[in-house]
């Protein structure tokens, strides 16, 4: 509710008692406000900034975070305040919005980092301001925009293809995506040559050539070299027609593709030609045979599937259906009113142009588009003026719709652009991701080369080994994983190592203790069934420092060592020292300090790692942990 | 157990920028408020700090209050970088979720991590049951340990030494049942698997002193 009405409720209800006299039926019992508390001023400290509101500010918005008694999980009881590590800049816009009732968009802010601040405290963008809610709306949808051609650009065909395509599967990606293999690649230029020979053949055969000896007419090249030309357009026929007929044999829905604007195109192409063959050489049909042939100028179009431009072309104009309806509409409008206007003044004139209506279209469309010229022009005075206002009209009326059209072409040809953009560095982001999801393995795979599972007596700054907790727990999660399957992670090199000795028995060197427990894989488990034994006799990933105070990241572990692994869950501080001993390997990498006693400065409980991995604070190593991960 | 009304503020779903790109963009978000903190209290075994680091987590990572199926999957795929965590964490996902609905909340997640980090052994224990019992009827079929044990290996990845076989999962799912199925009749039951787990000594050993 408005915070207007939730002011003014005490008052409505106060004027209830209006009604006592009047009342039917006794009137039920006011509600008792079990927690009523007298105003007072609340303390919000977002990351350092503190800021200080009524709680009957906060209370107006019931079913917004700050509003509700969701906010008691962020309150602090030493500082006595509520403690939130977001944005203090945006929490200015939030908490205004708490004392006007309007939420306004600050336009230097970023719409995404916005949205997600309101979303976190339960904020529904509907209630913006007017004032603001346009540039919002704009600004969002840009942005859905710009990440919908992104998620496209990262589907692109570009990808591998599945391991397993048939061969129809392959060809169509072949004809899809020319670039992705040499074969395609030339088949494209081919036809596209094709194309080009096909057109300036049509045209050249209609060039006056000199004529043959013994005849003053000049010829047209077409009929002069008559056997030529029809060799190369039947060459070209051909190409086209097998291009058509494997298009159609590989497309994934055949039904699809033939109502597809270039299959139509391909067929009207190549049409004529066996038209041209299987019609008879008679008079009468050979004038329609005639106009067949202007159909051969559409393969011109075949090449919009080799251009960009044309494609972005043709699709502007269709998403310009409207406006370009528009002007039509408006131009058949103005061209009839005007037409009866010049024909009806002109009429009187002896040996007038402006014979009938319909003549005098042209006349009108002819001065509309202000080209005049000159065929037919008016002698009456009436006709005169009326002419000169439908010249100075039709700048108006074609003038209009043009921005709009100008514009959508703009914009579809940007986007285009930076769609190849993307394109182009999609290549290097995925190498990037490849190269980080490696490294998490490789980190791994290095830790357990140094035999990170030995037992360790000693140098407890060994175990440590510079790596943050995180990687401590990632390790032990992935590890606890290998025992459970009783395979072992490797790199794709040793992988393709192993599968060519492996005939041989041939052993890499493995940190001993695995490699002795391969051996007896059979054996290992006998009474264990399900479960591997996650014990070894070795040291334990336990959890870095000794003195855990905080064990932020949470990685609860199901299976891998399923019951017996719930032990070391309820592990104690002090279980959890840095101790290379002969430990399980338990799930346990969650260490709920239970005590405070052991924890010197504020303790806090681990936070789930579930719906993501949360910061800890100590570690330095963890932001670029983070980002590791994140970029996966 | 009777819980507080949860406060659901549910609009119109966001529509899809192509397919409406010039009527208004549906701003939308599907929320969820938790109980409040007492209630939780009560429900699980966090002290009310634990909860509050908890929340602040959860409520960062998802500030609907939300967590659907495929952001699940996707975190917990970062996890094991090499193979493929989707199906097991579809079946992990299920698992938490307890009221089927898709989603889990944040009631869930606290509830089904005070069960697997406090719980006592038969409470952990019946999680595990329940993980592994697909359609939630009380039996472990062959079949539904065969898809979690896929799932396990598909983790694995391929680059595994040794190799991971096609008959792997099966043969483990095998030596389950030889241990788990006292009765012989295909089907593992609660009783059997805790009282089976309860007597191996690794569960046991570590498990007794809590």
């Amino acid at each position: 509710m408005a915070a207007g009405v939730a002011t003014w409720l005490p008052f409505a209800r106060a004027a209830a008692v209006g009604w006592l006299p009047l009342a039917k039926k006794i009137m039920p019992k006011p509600p008792v406000d079990k927690k009523s508390r007298n105003d007072e001023i609340l303390f919000v400290n977002v990351s350092g900034l503190r800021f200080q509101t009524w709680k009957n500010t906060l209370d107006r918005y019931p079913d917004t975070l700050l509003g509700s008694s969701e906010k008691e999980f962020f309150y602090n009881e030493d500082t006595q305040e509520y403690f939130f590590d977001r944005d203090p800049e945006m929490f200015r816009h939030i908490l205004n919005f708490y004392r006007t009732g309007k939420l306004h968009y600050p336009r230097q802010e970023c719409i995404q980092a916005f949205d997600e601040e309101l979303a976190f405290y339960g904020i529904v963008p509907d209630i913006i301001g007017d004032c603001c809610m346009e540039e919002y709306r704009d600004r969002k949808k840009e942005n859905q925009e710009r990440l919908a051609e992104d998620t496209e650009a990262e589907n692109a065909t570009d990808t591998p293809l599945p391991p397993h395509s048939t061969s129809r599967e392959r060809l169509w990606r072949a004809f899809e995506n020319p670039h992705t293999s040499t074969m395609a690649l030339v088949f494209y230029y081919v036809t596209g040559f094709f194309i080009a020979v096909s057109v300036i053949a049509n045209v050249v055969e209609t060039v006056p050539c000199r004529p043959p000896k013994g005849s003053k007419k000049d010829l047209p090249c077409g009929e002069k070299y008559t056997l030529a030309f029809f060799c190369m357009d039947t060459a070209c026929v051909l190409i086209f027609t097998f291009e058509y007929l494997m298009r159609l044999f590989a497309a994934p829905s055949r039904c699809k593709f033939m109502r597809s604007v270039m299959s139509v195109i391909d067929v009207v192409a190549i049409m004529p030609y066996y038209i041209g063959l299987v019609m008879p050489e008679n008079e009468d049909v050979s004038g329609a045979f005639v106009t067949l042939r202007v159909f051969r100028v559409f393969r011109i179009f075949k090449f919009s599937r080799h251009s960009q431009g044309l494609r972005i072309l043709g699709y502007t104009l269709k998403s310009c259906a409207s406006e370009l309806g528009f002007l039509l509409f408006s131009l058949t409008m103005a061209i009839i009113i005007f037409a009866t206007v010049m024909f009806y003044a002109e009429k009187g004139t002896k040996g007038t142009n402006f014979t009938s209506i319909p003549a005098s279209f042209w006349y009108t469309i002819v001065t509309m588009t202000t080209l005049g010229y000159g065929d037919m022009v008016p002698n009456t005075i009436a006709g005169k003026i009326f002419g000169s206002i439908c010249s100075l009209s039709g700048v108006l009326v074609i003038a209009l719709p043009v921005p709009v059209i100008v514009s959508n072409f703009s914009r579809i040809y940007h986007q285009n652009q930076r769609a190849d953009k993307m394109r182009a560095q999609q290549k290097v982001r995925l190498a990037r991701i490849r190269l980080a999801k490696k490294g998490t393995t490789n980190a791994f795979l290095h830790y357990k080369e140094e035999g990170g599972f030995q037992d360790r007596d000693s140098d407890n700054a060994l175990c440590l080994k510079n790596r943050s907790s995180f990687e401590h727990q990632h390790h032990h999660l992935l590890h606890c994983l290998e025992k459970t399957t009783n395979h072992e992670f490797t790199d794709e090199l040793t992988f393709s190592e192993m599968c060519m000795t492996e005939s041989v028995g041939y052993r890499t060197s493995r940190s001993t203790s695995i490699s002795s427990q391969q051996g007896v894989s059979t054996s290992c488990c006998p009474r264990r069934g399900k479960r591997r034994a996650i014990r070894l006799a070795n040291s334990t990933v336990s959890v870095s420092r000794g003195s855990i105070q905080e064990l932020d990241t949470l990685q609860v572990h199901k299976t891998s060592a399923g019951p017996q692994s719930r032990s070391s869950l309820n592990a104690r501080t002090e279980d959890l020292k840095l101790n290379c001993e002969d430990r399980d390997f338990t799930a346990a990498i969650i260490s709920i300090p239970t005590p405070p006693a052991n924890t010197p400065d504020e303790s806090l409980p681990p936070s789930p790692a579930i719906p993501g991995i949360l910061r800890n604070s100590r570690s330095t190593f963890f932001t670029h942990e983070t980002v590791k991960i994140s970029s996966l | 157990t009777s819980r507080a009304p949860k406060k659901q503020i549910l609009k119109s779903s966001n529509d899809n920028y192509c397919n409406s790109s010039d009527s208004d963009l549906e701003l939308s978000t599907v929320r969820h408020q938790p109980e409040g903190l007492e209630q939780l209290q009560a429900q699980t075994k966090f002290t009310k700090k634990e909860l509050q680091s908890l929340y602040r987590g959860f409520k960062n990572e998802c500030p609907s209050g939300l967590v659907d199926e495929e952001t699940f999957k996707t975190i917990y795929s970062q996890f094991f970088p090499q193979g493929d965590a989707t199906t097991y964490a579809h079946f992990l996902f299920n698992a938490f979720d307890l009221d089927r609905n898709g989603s889990i909340r944040f009631e869930d997640f606290v509830i089904g991590l005070s069960v697997l980090l406090r719980g006592s052994v038969t409470e952990k224990l019946n999680w595990a049951f329940n993980l592994y019992d697909i359609n939630k009827d009380g039996y472990i079929t062959k079949e539904e340990m065969l898809l979690i044990m896929k799932s396990i290996y598909d983790m694995m990845g391929r680059y595994t030494y040794p190799s991971v076989r096609d008959e792997a999962p099966s043969e483990h799912v095998e030596k389950f049942f030889q241990k788990m199925d006292r009765n012989r009749d295909g089907v593992v039951t609660i009783e059997e698997f805790i009282e089976t787990c309860q007597k191996d000594e690794e569960v046991t050993r570590h498990t007794w002193d809590q």
